[in-house]
């Protein structure tokens, strides 16, 4: 298992997973600083962002220290130069899931939080244009939540006026 | 009595609220803050201040000098439903943005209703150009939370396909890029090598298209009978063939005209934008995962990564066409050393028996029920696989609780990222080189939207 970069906040969880060489598991507080470490640490592209709804299982097993909540986002950063893959699991919280953008560090990112928004509901603190982005401008709902029912709500089309 | 000028207002902003995308679109400049404006021109969505140049944010532009306009979403140079609000004056482009979703059919919510099993038919459908790469890294991150192996004859079969893959996608590349430059006989003849290599492809999996070849624990289906001769003419052909496109493209000068120089992008950039594939090697960045971070048997296999100097436009054609000859010395080598044995694992709770063996075995019926009705469990656990398919870094992240059916299935789409260096490339070229950018960084509205 890799070290954890020197810049990193004091007192990060980490655990080894079958994705990446490392996981870390931050507090939303420590979330930034401690992906700044990464990058600061020849972590040179963030190469996936996304969201989870862990509604069925606030129970799950996570390493000792860290609190669960229904919500949690999931980055992937990579190391071209060591060729080390990290992965970053911030819990995001339950009722109104917010975490800090990564936009100032990894522009790249930009679409990727959009998209956790957009199917999940979780803000981004900083985003520069926190809007929607594969579902429709009046959509309402974030379908990739796990209490939004597949088909549960019919097609939805813009306000069409009648026949014209 | 009514006013004719006053009908046709009402009518245009009817229109305008039904094809507006909102808060997603391009805003006019009025309706634009000083801040944003200068990010947005600087690095054009969104780089904090990467490229810019103080001098090119004209932050006093009034609305009715300049024209936003759109391309798209069924625009065909914009290779799907791309819509592009670009804002322009006169011929060039100041802003411009992409607006995504057209598409979007909620393909991740569906892969959580589908068993593993069932799992594939949905992931082939993203990437609708590269159906094996889809397929594999989805395979492999099954593959890896149910730590199985997969035997050698299945890696080698995977690659071969995979490779045949990457040619027949870079092969409609070259033909609707030379569609959109004008150069419509290298469409016909780019579409007709791909046939091959479609053919080849309905002959070993039934489907041309979408194949659910790969699966969790192996490959469908073994290669047909005489399927050296067929890859051998796949080949031969396309290697030949690929000189012929250098002789009709690469020197042309109204083809350089519109490549050499066109809509450069930078390493940095590349790198912080998080674009991979293609459009990143163009940089002189020799990342491809097949060789950084080997899988399948690519650390057995000889191929050079191609990488380019300038980032333009012109570099990008120059990988993709060189690319495809990098995968026909891979195919070849896929020929000579194709390892003998089974070509998917013999896992009874992964792989399905074989048709002969339910007639005369109980277990082998109760197997296959199971695995048709119910799907195999995957052990609880996330993880996070990566492939480079042909676009770049093809990544999966599943979530499994322990059940039949992923929690959680996130694809890691290359093209939806690599989308976002378009406003980069496009700010200050002119709206026909627009047209090349969307060509070159080749994004597939089915994986971007999902």
């Amino acid at each position: 298992m890799i070290p954890l970069p020197p810049a990193a906040p004091p007192g990060v969880a980490t655990a080894e997973s079958l994705a990446a060489d490392l996981g870390c598991f931050p507090t939303r507080e420590q979330y930034f600083e401690l992906v700044r470490a990464f990058k600061d640490d020849a972590f040179e592209m963030c190469v996936d962002l996304c969201a989870v709804d862990y509604l069925e299982h606030l129970d799950r097993a996570l390493p000792e220290g860290v609190a669960p909540s229904r919500f949690e986002v999931v980055v992937n950063l990579l190391s071209l130069s060591k060729r080390q893959r990290v992965r970053v699991r911030v819990q995001a919280g339950d009722a109104d899931p917010e975490v800090a953008s990564l936009f100032s560090l990894y522009p790249g990112t930009e679409a990727m939080e959009r998209e956790a928004f957009d199917l999940l509901g979780v803000l981004f603190s900083g985003h520069p244009d926190m809007t929607r982005i594969l579902m429709p401008e009046d959509w309402e709902g974030h379908p990739l939540r796990k209490d939004y029912a597949v088909g549960r709500v019919p097609v939805q089309f813009k306000e069409a006026p009648g026949p014209r | 009595m009514s006013d004719p000028t006053i009908r046709v207002a009402e009518r245009l902003d009817v229109l305008a609220a039904e094809t507006s995308e909102g808060e997603q679109g391009l805003q006019q400049r009025s309706r634009t803050s000083k801040n944003e404006l200068g990010r947005e021109v600087g690095a054009v969505l969104r780089q904090s201040g990467l490229t810019l140049d103080p001098n090119d944010v004209d932050f006093e532009r009034r609305d009715d000098e300049i024209m936003i306009i759109n391309m798209g979403p069924a625009h065909p140079a914009t290779h799907g439903v791309l819509r592009l609000m670009l804002e322009l004056d006169g011929e060039f482009v100041l802003r411009s943005k992409t607006v995504i979703g057209y598409l979007h059919t909620g393909m991740e919510k569906t892969g959580e209703v589908l068993n593993y099993v069932q799992g594939g038919t949905n992931v082939t459908r993203m990437d609708y150009l590269s159906p094996i790469g889809n397929e594999l890294g989805y395979s492999m991150a099954v593959e890896k939370l149910l730590s199985i192996e997969v035997p050698p004859r299945a890696v080698w079969i995977r690659m071969l396909m995979a490779e045949l893959n990457r040619m027949s996608s870079h092969l409609v590349w070259m033909a609707t890029n030379g569609l959109d430059l004008g150069a419509s006989s290298m469409m016909i003849y780019g579409f007709r090598e791909r046939e091959l290599i479609l053919a080849f492809f309905e002959k070993t999996a039934g489907l041309r298209l979408n194949l659910n070849y790969v699966r969790p624990g192996g490959v469908a289906a073994d290669l047909p009978d005489g399927w050296e001769d067929d890859v051998l003419v796949i080949c031969d052909t396309v290697e030949e063939r690929s000189y012929e496109y250098d002789e009709l493209l690469t020197g042309q000068p109204i083809f350089r005209g519109r490549m050499v120089g066109v809509a450069p992008i930078a390493a940095e950039e590349a790198l912080a934008l998080g674009v991979t594939g293609p459009l990143l090697r163009s940089t002189g960045v020799p990342w491809d995962l097949r060789r950084a971070m080997p899988y399948l048997a690519y650390d057995q296999v000889e191929f050079d990564v191609i990488v380019g100097t300038y980032g333009d436009n012109f570099d990008r054609y120059a990988i993709r066409l060189n690319e495809i000859r990098e995968s026909a010395r891979i195919v070849r080598q896929c020929l000579e050393r194709m390892p003998s044995g089974d070509y998917r694992s013999q896992d009874p709770k992964v792989t399905p028996p074989p048709r002969a063996r339910i007639d005369e075995s109980m277990e082998a019926l109760i197997h296959h029920f199971k695995l048709f009705t119910e799907g195999f469990h995957v052990p609880a656990g996330e993880v996070y696989s990566a492939i480079e398919s042909q676009r770049g870094e093809l990544g999966c992240y599943l979530v499994s609780d322990g059940g039949s059916k992923p929690y959680r299935l996130h694809v890691r789409a290359p093209s939806f990222v690599n989308l976002q260096a378009v406003p980069l490339l496009m700010r200050g070229g002119l709206l026909s080189d627009a047209i090349t950018v969307v060509s070159t960084v080749d994004p597939v509205l089915g994986e971007v939207d999902r």
